[in-house]
């Protein structure tokens, strides 16, 4: 097979980028979408040029680092993968394909198709855990979880942080990914006890970030590898909202951010 | 005279860990804060020893090449975590833990370690479940258990196909919590490239910042090393692309032992190779194993026309078919372990009678599961893994027989620690894959992150208080000594040199290389002659390499080449030493195969009388051979015996 | 915004059930009476002013959310996105732009005659809003032009109903659907019934 490619090139995080054309051939339908770029950085590497920077590393879908934007969807076209998942299968031979990086103003380019998603890190550092320390915890079998209970939040923690909801959200919102980790730990009784504090730690530092907001237009759930449902926003928002409404430790919590 | 002294505390097997909790010195809360500990990786053991020393009160600088702690190549793993809980009432224990884990591992573990191991698995799941890992429960409430790898009892915890996932993201957040209390300062994307010792001790790193090229130096009063496994030597492994061995090699041309390195472990259910493009293989779970029957076309006329896509695999009547497995071990059939799994697969296919276009494949068939369980039983079972093969393949498994080939997973081998997880440099610690401990010769399945997790949460944060307890008085280091800058200076030449060294092929050309020469003479099976080749072809690939690498680029700036340049040096260097151990060993245990070491029936025959030793490598030169040393091994508590599977 | 929106749906039933009124073959008397009714009672005229505050909060949040939205991307995608969504959702603000220059027309031809800012046509009273409609709707581009903004404003409802649900959190996995089918038999509902007004003026009293 082969192809065109048209590809953001950016040296770094200040000097300004533009799309390059490429031409690739000789491409295994089996190849991976990264096999194929793989090739052209061959390429580049034997005839002089600079070959394109990409995030990637297990290259099996669970890992969340890689990070393309493929003809207008991040992952590209195949529903329910990550960009190393996907194969030149899915695409016909001879079409252009256009390749750039996340845009999200909280996810600035470093280095052609790689961005910053440290804000995601500095979410999590927020209030995404339970305060236990190592030792000197219950035995697991101590509090019983309902199994449909534990199920959902295994569906809410099932999320890599890759980002393509931000990339996706015509807002570049976060909110996909900070319900799932909010959901994820309320609906457990052990995470529960810190519910409160952390959904309102956690959207306090996504508006810090320079997020945009969620105007339901679901195009996070479309795109997101792991099929995360937005019925997770929701229930973030319910925890948001009742935090706001009724806690009265909200004051304190504001001292403390 | 042996250098290599484990410092096993004395007293009964199951009270040593115990006793040395309770005679280890102890550092006092006002001193932790003075004390520095560097810990590099965030894997597993990375994020769990650096989050619960952030909890003790050290301050912890963390290190990693992804972008964040949350990639590191734990989170691929599937199967699950072990621990000798006895949930299910099915007769486990502690003991028993630690003895399948011994007999396992082919009598090439040290025993205090493994009990200590089997020991705290049980907290391990505890802490787990109190940071949220939303681990498979039963309708009654409470934790699921199942069998792994040919376990007799059911000991294995896991969420469904993403264990390793949600254990590392339970680290992660501890981790998180720890760096948003200012105990712990994260460093990603940095590669550790040197590791700095000040009079004898490590005292800091040489790290290079992966996005602006900045050569880094960071001191600290001890120094951890969890950088994993280096199964990428092979260059195709179910590892992650940046999985690398160069902080361990470098502590290891600074004085550390490497322990073992030949020890790896080649998993037999992995997606087969495609073509020459492949950059990486996908394991698919062990526990396809349970329902799916491994077999090859009995005849050379159906392998041909098969390859010639003119008959379909379900157009080989049954007795046609060779269900090896089955037909060599009628006790274990396909559930044998993994090292005789692949070693069978490989031996097929070298007969010529493996599928699929290259011929290097087996089928793992589920037709047979399929019609005694019925199709949705199947697809609740394996559903996410049939549909994660037909995403690569494009083929259905519920149509045709999947197929599969061995694939390079997990390197039991690593730096030699003692009972502490100290290397043979004082204040460096290794822990996690990136140490030989625990595993021997070979890992069972769901141990991984168990050792990982012990090692880290448990273990580490006693055992290195015992060090630092000396280090009160110790100041904060200058990285503007000396010793810093000197070692900084050598990385920068070593770049610099890489760089400027005006070669014409690329990283991966040498990569793939050293892989093929790996695969070739020191993968699954290994005899003198080709180990004697290999060595050969690797010195030969090494001085080519020094010469005739390009490196686009500057040094300045995001650079991936460079990295690669920089991981693949060392992979060369690594692959001879592995190919020294394995020569050196002249048994066959585990992982490691020697064909002249096979019973009549070609199994696997150790020599426990020569070779119970573990072998530790010392550094001597770039040109110079390294020199072993033995750490012999006492098995006190377990009598050795042949493992069989027949 | 998303209870303000809220607040805005109960208005426009009871607007809509009041110019049904007019589709009473009564030369208008019972939409009279209403019209009277909800100009003249004191209880009305304090939520006039509620629901012009909930006007111009759910135009200031939705512009200042807009603001942010665009900020949170300042570098666009070369290929424009094309995710699995539904159309209209993307462009709430555009249609909230069309529905609130309709507001304004609106407010010219009706509210701002009752409050005086505004002379009446010729030879219509200052409150005889039924012949006022009569007038307009035999025009028939005004028609259209009302017909088109409704039509918009059923569009701007079907997102936005289903969307103030899940921004409220009021979300379940059991009534979800429920809520989704209410709300976009509501915004064809609200769109059918005030474009019969001035299809049954063109049609039969014209």
């Amino acid at each position: 097979m082969k192809f065109t490619l048209k590809i953001w090139r950016q040296k770094n995080v200040t000097e300004k980028g533009e799309m390059v054309s490429y031409d690739v051939s000789d491409i295994s339908p089996d190849s991976s979408f990264f096999e194929m770029l793989d090739t052209l950085n061959q390429q580049l590497i034997m005839t002089g040029g600079d070959p394109v920077s990409f995030d990637h590393d297990c290259r099996e879908g669970i890992c969340g680092t890689c990070s393309l934007y493929i003809n207008g969807r991040p992952h590209g076209p195949v529903k329910g993968v990550t960009t190393c998942q996907l194969h030149m299968r899915s695409f016909t031979s001879g079409s252009t394909i256009q390749i750039e990086p996340w845009r999200a103003k909280a996810f600035p380019v470093i280095s052609d198709l790689i961005v910053d998603r440290s804000a995601f890190d500095s979410i999590i550092q927020a209030g995404g855990y339970v305060s236990v320390n190592t030792g000197g915890v219950p035995d697991a079998n101590t509090i019983p979880v309902p199994k449909e209970r534990s199920d959902a939040a295994f569906d809410a923690a099932s999320c890599i942080g890759c980002g393509a909801c931000v990339a996706a959200c015509s807002n570049a919102a976060a909110m996909l990914f900070i319900g799932a980790k909010v959901s994820h730990l309320s609906q457990l009784p052990q995470g529960k006890v810190e519910a409160t504090k952390r959904v309102l730690k956690m959207v306090a530092r996504m508006d810090e970030l320079g997020f945009g907001n969620c105007s339901n237009t679901y195009a996070c759930e479309a795109e997101c590898p792991k099929g995360i449902s937005v019925a997770n926003i929701a229930r973030m928002n319910r925890g948001f909202i009742g935090a706001k409404l009724f806690s009265e430790k909200e004051k304190i919590i504001k001292e403390s951010l | 005279m042996t250098r290599l002294n484990a410092g096993i505390p004395e007293g009964p097997l199951a009270g040593k860990w115990t006793a040395y909790k309770s005679g280890c010195k102890l550092v006092n809360p006002s001193n932790k804060r003075k004390l520095d500990i560097i810990v590099i990786g965030t894997g597993l053991a990375g994020a769990s020893a650096a989050a619960s020393l952030g909890e003790l009160g050290y301050k912890v600088k963390v290190f990693c090449y992804q972008d964040t702690p949350r990639r590191a190549h734990s989170i691929a793993a599937q199967g699950g975590i072990n621990a000798a809980k006895n949930y299910p009432n099915d007769g486990d224990s502690a003991y028993r833990l630690f003895y399948d884990t011994i007999k396992g591992g082919d009598y090439r573990a040290r025993e205090a370690n493994v009990y200590r191991l089997a020991e705290v698995s049980n907290q391990i799941i505890d802490l787990c479940v109190a940071q949220g890992v939303p681990f498979a429960r039963d309708y009654g409430g409470l934790l699921a258990n199942r069998s792994f790898g040919g376990a007799q009892v059911s000991r294995t915890f896991y969420a469904r196909g993403q264990t390793g996932q949600q254990l590392l993201l339970g680290a992660y957040s501890a981790l998180s919590r720890q760096i948003a209390a200012g105990n712990v300062t994260l460093f990603n994307r940095r590669d550790v490239l040197d590791t700095v010792l000040v009079d004898g001790k490590a005292r800091g790193i040489i790290a290079r910042n992966l996005v602006t090229g900045e050569i880094e130096r960071h001191a600290a009063h001890a120094v951890v090393l969890a950088n994993g496994g280096y199964g990428n030597v092979f260059f195709l492994s179910t590892n992650a692309m940046g999985s690398n061995v160069t902080p361990a090699w470098s502590a290891y041309k600074k004085g550390a032992m490497f322990a073992n390195p030949s020890f790896t472990q080649i998993h037999p259910t992995c997606i087969p190779v495609h073509g020459d493009a492949q950059s990486k293989l996908t394991l698919m779970s062990e526990s396809l194993r349970n329902d799916g029957r491994i077999w090859v076309p009995a005849r050379k006329k159906d392998v041909e026309k098969l390859r010639a896509q003119s008959i379909k695999p379900s157009d080989i009547p049954e007795g046609d078919r060779d269900y090896y497995l089955e037909r060599r071990y009628p006790a274990f059939g396909n559930l044998v372990p993994r090292d005789v799994a692949s070693r069978a697969a490989k031996e097929r296919c070298d007969a010529g009678f493996g599928v699929g276009r290259t011929g290097v494949a087996v089928y793992l068939d589920f037709a047979d599961a399929i019609k005694r369980k019925g199709h949705d039983t199947i697809d609740a079972l394996y559903g996410n893994l049939f549909q994660m093969y037909e995403q690569i393949v494009a083929e259905s498994p519920y149509e045709t027989p999947m197929m599969i080939y061995p694939a390079v997973h997990y390197t039991m081998g690593g730096l030699w620690v003692d009972y502490n997880l100290m290397t043979t440099i004082p204040g460096l610690y290794a822990i996690g894959e990136c140490n030989f401990s625990d595993h021997g010769a070979n890992r069972l399945g769901a141990s991984a992150l168990m050792q990982g997790l012990a090692d880290g949460y448990f273990v580490l944060p006693y055992t290195i208080g015992n060090y630092l307890a000396a280090e009160i008085h110790t100041p904060r280091f200058d990285t503007a000594a000396p010793e810093f800058t000197v070692a900084a200076e050598a990385v920068s030449d070593r770049l610099n040199q890489m760089k400027n060294s005006g070669g014409k092929e690329s990283v991966d050309h040498f990569h793939r290389r050293l892989g093929k020469i790996m695969w070739e003479y020191c993968g699954m099976a290994r005899n003198d002659a080709g180990l004697t080749e290999a060595l050969y072809l690797i010195t030969e690939l090494r001085h080519e390499y020094s010469r005739g690498v390009r490196i686009p680029g500057a040094l300045d700036e995001y650079n991936p080449e460079l990295e690669k340049a920089c991981r693949v040096a060392d992979f060369i260097e690594l692959g001879e030493l592995m190919v020294r151990d394995a020569q050196q060993r002249k048994e066959s245990c585990g992982g490691h195969f020697r064909e002249e070491y096979q019973t009549s029936e070609g199994e696997a025959l150790r020599n426990d009388e020569k070779f119970a030793f573990v072998a530790g490598w010392e550094y001597r030169g770039r040109e110079v051979a390294a020199g072993l040393h033995r750490e012999e091994l006492q098995f006190n508590e377990i009598k050795l015996s042949q493992r069989s599977y027949k | 915004m998303a209870l303000a929106g809220l607040f805005l749906v109960t208005f426009l039933s009871v607007h809509l059930g009041i110019n049904l009124m007019l589709l009473k073959n009564d030369g208008g008397r019972a939409f009279t009476e209403a019209a009277t009714f909800m100009g003249t009672n004191p209880v009305i005229k304090v939520f006039e002013i509620v629901l012009f505050g909930g006007f111009l909060l759910h135009i200031i949040f939705g512009l200042m959310v807009s603001v942010q939205n665009k900020a949170a991307r300042p570098a666009p995608y070369a290929c424009s996105n094309s995710s699995d969504t539904s159309l209209f959702s993307k462009y709430m603000f555009h249609t909230g732009i069309i529905l609130f220059i309709f507001l304004v027309l609106h407010f010219f031809d009706f509210y701002f005659i009752k409050v005086g800012l505004v002379a009446p046509p010729q030879g219509i009273a200052i409150h005889d809003f039924y012949q006022r409609s009569l007038l307009l709707f035999s025009t028939p581009w005004y028609s259209l032009l009302y017909i088109v903004s409704f039509i918009v404003l059923g569009i701007h409802l079907n997102h936005a109903i289903q969307s103030a649900f899940q921004t409220l959190g009021w979300n379940h996995s059991k009534y979800m659907d429920a809520v989704k089918v209410t709300g976009s038999t509501f915004s064809v509902a609200i769109a059918v019934g005030f474009s019969l007004v001035p299809i049954y003026i063109l049609l039969f009293l014209k």
